[in-house]
């Protein structure tokens, strides 16, 4: 499963069960539904662990912010799949922002790069 | 009438630099146009970096103007989002976007017509805003989104801005009067002439009345 167009790219790695996002992403709201589209998809499939590489993601607005935070909220209501984010404190968003998301799954774990 | 909400008190004139962009209204579908957000955006982010030089050999010098250009970057594309997604399709109010820069601070502000059937809405949300915990209204406007599939605004760009950047917001809302569209589709000189003839006698109920919201954003530098 993936997305890739000219600015950003989101591929999903069935053995690992890693979703790996890369580019800048500024989309226009409803321009997000492939993406929760393929997340869902993944949800599905119920992995124990699903793990976000978000390394490579330069730029996210606040439309894909709250794309990332509704799934992230899913996965804190179904309780059984666990989600490891990893992130690069060079990339400003991440630095400022994934640490709300932990607000709503406390389990969730962060990696920085 | 003016009414303002949250931290306005801005002075251009003790800016010790500046830079205005304008943005023509409806002259391409908002889709086209969407991408110009985020490049204006870094634009005005890679112009302020030109008054912060850093030593390369200095990690926390780089480190400071790397943060700093990404939160101009990313709050500047978030007020641009917002003023294309807003801005009523039928005035001829241009948006604006200004970076002004004093010693201490700087100000990103956004000003767009914003139709009257969205105003209440919208100064219903700055109060919600203004007067509740960020880490409380995150969580509340992630679960609204959640609830509701056809919500494309979540409010969430704001927020982030305070919550995540401190960054200061205020609003100003301002009713002006405006040609009715009718009259600003001008072909020629001529026409023109004849419109600026017709307006000169003509009573203001061919004026419409429009409400213009500047939103201003400050943050610490």
């Amino acid at each position: 499963m993936e997305i890739i167009t000219e600015e950003y790219s989101i591929k999903y790695d069935v053995a690992t069960a890693t979703i790996t996002w890369q580019g800048i992403m500024r989309l226009n709201g409803k321009e997000y539904a492939p993406l929760t589209t393929l997340l869902n998809d993944v949800m599905a499939q119920e992995p124990t662990q699903i793990t976000f590489n978000l390394q490579g993601l330069k730029a996210l607005n606040s439309s894909g912010i709250t794309m990332l935070g509704r799934f992230v909220f899913g996965l804190q209501k179904k309780k059984t799949i666990q989600l490891l984010m990893q992130g690069s404190k060079d990339i400003a968003w991440q630095k400022k922002s994934v640490k709300n998301f932990q607000r709503l799954m406390p389990k969730l774990q962060f990696e920085w790069a | 009438m003016v009414q303002i909400f949250g931290e306005c008190n801005n002075d251009p004139l003790k800016s010790q630099e500046y830079l205005r962009l304008r943005f023509s209204p409806s002259s391409a579908p908002l889709q086209l146009r969407w991408r110009n957000n985020g490049l204006s955006a870094d634009f005005l982010a890679d112009y302020l970096i030109t008054f912060f030089p850093s030593e390369e050999n200095d990690p926390q010098s780089c480190e400071k103007e790397a943060e700093l250009k990404g939160a101009v970057s990313y709050i500047a594309n978030e007020l641009l989002e917002n003023a294309m997604k807003f801005n009523g399709s039928t005035s001829n109010v241009p948006i604006k976007l200004e970076l002004m820069l004093y010693s201490d601070h700087l100000i990103l502000c956004v000003s767009n017509h914003l139709p009257s059937e969205n105003i209440a809405g919208f100064q219903s949300f700055i109060h919600e805003l203004l007067n509740t915990e960020p880490q409380d209204l995150y969580v509340r406007q992630i679960e609204r989104a959640d609830q509701d599939d056809n919500m494309t605004t979540s409010g969430l760009g704001l927020l982030t801005m305070i919550d995540d950047y401190n960054a200061k917001l205020g609003w100003k809302f301002e009713s002006i009067l405006q040609e009715k569209a009718d009259n600003i589709i001008q072909k020629g000189f001529i026409s023109r002439f004849l419109n600026k003839i017709a307006s000169l006698v003509s009573s203001q109920s061919q004026r419409a009345k429009l409400t213009v919201v500047t939103t201003m954003v400050q943050l610490s530098i």
